[in-house]
């Protein structure tokens, strides 16, 4: 399944759940938050949150900035 | 018996009281070791972060700026840097806010170009808006308009913070008389937002009457950065009590500080 993950696309072997991708992508644990398709998923959904294909997904993180 | 002072309130924004005036970015320094000793030097509360795409498929134990500058001490100030458009800046702010924990004060800044970092004034209205109506607690960079910034004030953003010169230009303050009015009008805090060069620049804004003054590249393009945070938290402070004392008047000619009297050539 095609996804567009921080405007990359990506290709995923099953719809998984938002909780499952951010593990794909070793992020547990991280400070991220997550936009799909321009909407904030909470960090209290993303268990039950699966993708769809085509999904445009955000996944970010602060950095240092003025 | 002295005159009536000014009364020295402290910073306070949204409800959110402040001991430091002084804001600092967390942009261009050489590591975050560099950053944390910077913003540490700096004495402030509130801290400047940018929000960006993860890294993904990076080392997992990369290091975190919120490690750096850790929620649990500083006020963390989101930016919507690199926005164009008020869709995009309240994107950034929602992504913020969850990043974050449901923390919504947020410093919201809509670029006009990527040559000057202008602002967009038409955008930016358009997101404060937005942002207001959504609970956000709005600190909005702009340019030194008066009519813009009493406009973002009845918007309902909680500071408005015009810029001094361009954004990490160093130039200091560009058009003090521009400041000087909005500061007459002001019902927020004001709050010089870029273009800070020098503490020199740091305390003439602060002189005039501003509540703070946000610095990064001042800081992080110094020589010796945590050096010359220090000096900016020095320079704050000397402005804001110039600011309390009241400053001399100007004279035309010259007032010895020597009695006449008692000469010895008298």
């Amino acid at each position: 399944m095609h996804i567009q993950l921080n405007g990359d696309h990506r290709e995923l072997a099953s719809q998984l759940t938002i909780s499952e991708l951010i593990d794909q992508l070793a992020l547990t644990g991280r400070r991220i938050a997550v936009e799909v398709n321009e909407e904030i998923v909470p960090r209290s959904q993303h268990a039950e949150t699966r993708l769809s294909p085509g999904d445009r997904v955000e996944i970010v993180h602060a950095i240092g900035g003025g | 018996m002295s005159a009536e002072q000014r009364q020295d309130i402290p910073l306070t924004v949204a409800g959110r009281v402040f001991s430091s005036r002084l804001l600092v970015g967390t942009g261009k320094y050489r590591d975050f070791d560099e950053t944390a000793a910077a913003v540490e030097a700096s004495g402030t509360e509130l801290v400047t972060v940018a929000v960006r795409r993860t890294n993904l498929g990076q080392n997992p134990d990369e290091p975190n700026l919120l490690d750096a500058v850790p929620t649990s001490r500083y006020t963390i100030l989101p930016n919507t840097a690199g926005c164009y458009t008020a869709k995009d800046a309240v994107r950034t702010c929602k992504l913020a806010r969850e990043l974050l924990d449901g923390h919504n004060l947020v410093k919201l800044e809509v670029l006009g170009d990527d040559g000057t970092l202008y602002p967009n004034v038409v955008e930016t209205l358009k997101a404060a808006e937005t942002l207001v109506n959504d609970g956000f607690d709005v600190m909005v960079y702009t340019s030194d308009d008066p009519i813009v910034a009493k406009e973002l004030e009845r918007i309902g953003c909680c500071a408005v913070m015009p810029l001094g010169s361009l954004i990490g230009s160093g130039h200091g303050l560009f058009n003090p008389a521009t400041l000087e009015i909005i500061l007459g009008n002001a019902e927020v805090p004001i709050l010089v937002d870029a273009g800070i060069g020098t503490p020199s620049d740091a305390a003439l804004a602060m002189e005039m009457g501003c509540a703070g003054v946000l610095i990064n590249s001042a800081i992080a393009n110094a020589r010796h950065p945590v050096r010359m945070a220090h000096a900016m938290k020095l320079a704050v402070e000397a402005g804001r009590e110039a600011y309390l004392a009241e400053r001399m008047p100007r004279r035309a000619s010259a007032s010895p500080s020597s009695p006449f009297a008692g000469r010895i050539n008298a």
